[in-house]
């Protein structure tokens, strides 16, 4: 279903794009993006659609730095994606720890990245520790005070310092 | 439309495409979009050490919004074509 109203609303702005084709470069445009529009199922792999990812399992970057994984079961125009299973990553230094989420729509407008995740290579590299969700949450907490420490040190060094 | 036509036919050829979060992924050019969304394959990223949650992804889906710049082989661009495209554009649009 999802792919049936991507194809649609894909269709609906090529024709008014095309309203505005003049010059025959734009029409060798128009007709290619035509062709891609009655695209039939197999054209997916050339597209920049995220259809080939549905139902994988696949890493999301938000812009406010959670990285959240989960398998993919929709998606829009607007990178809007459903996710299943969705658990959210958190590092920090060595250590990290999935913390699971449920069912969650994400927002096209937070997404950095959508990739995805080869089941055939490891997740992370092997010297990283997983720990427990309390204990993650006290290594960001510690991390944040230390990166606030950090910032006011910085401040008071910068109003110093008239160069 | 100038720059989907000019990613269109870099399609194929080696990027690394730099995020405004300052994450950079090499990877093949796969596929791009009106909205400048990528799609590259085969990704690895620039500072794996510092992003170890990337370890598996090969294949990657890039919003458009959030690219910093786009990095190319500097001889896959034909700076006089584009310069042509691009005049063409500004006299026509």
């Amino acid at each position: 279903m999802e792919n049936l109203w991507g194809r649609f609303c894909s269709r609906a702005t090529i024709f008014s794009s095309k309203l505005d084709r003049i010059g025959s470069d734009r029409i060798r445009i128009g007709l290619e993006s035509v062709t891609m529009s009655w695209a039939g199922p197999e054209d997916i792999y050339l597209s920049t659609s995220l259809a080939s990812y549905l139902d994988r399992k696949i890493l999301v970057l938000l812009r406010d730095g959670r990285k959240l994984m989960g398998t993919l079961r929709s998606f829009d125009q607007f990178a809007n994606a459903v996710l299943e299973g969705a658990c959210e990553r958190v590092i920090v230094g060595e250590q990290y720890c999935d913390i699971p989420l449920g069912l969650y729509v994400i927002r096209g407008e937070n997404v950095v990245l959508i990739g995805e995740m080869d089941t055939e290579r490891e997740e992370l590299p092997p010297h990283m520790i997983r720990v427990s969700e309390t204990e993650i949450k006290r290594a960001q907490k510690v991390e944040r005070e230390a990166g606030e420490l950090r910032g006011t040190m910085r401040k008071r060094m910068e109003f110093l310092d008239f160069d | 439309m100038l720059f989907f036509s000019y990613f269109k036919d870099l399609v194929g050829q080696e990027v690394t495409v730099e995020l405004k979060n300052d994450l950079a992924i090499r990877g093949t050019l796969h596929s791009v979009d009106q909205y400048l969304n990528i799609k590259l394959e085969n990704t690895r990223v620039v500072d794996q050490d510092k992003y170890p949650h990337m370890l598996s992804v090969r294949n990657c889906f890039i919003r458009g919004s959030v690219v910093r710049y786009v990095q190319l082989p500097p001889d896959g661009v034909d700076v006089d074509l584009l310069h042509d495209a691009a005049r063409r554009e500004a006299r026509g649009g």
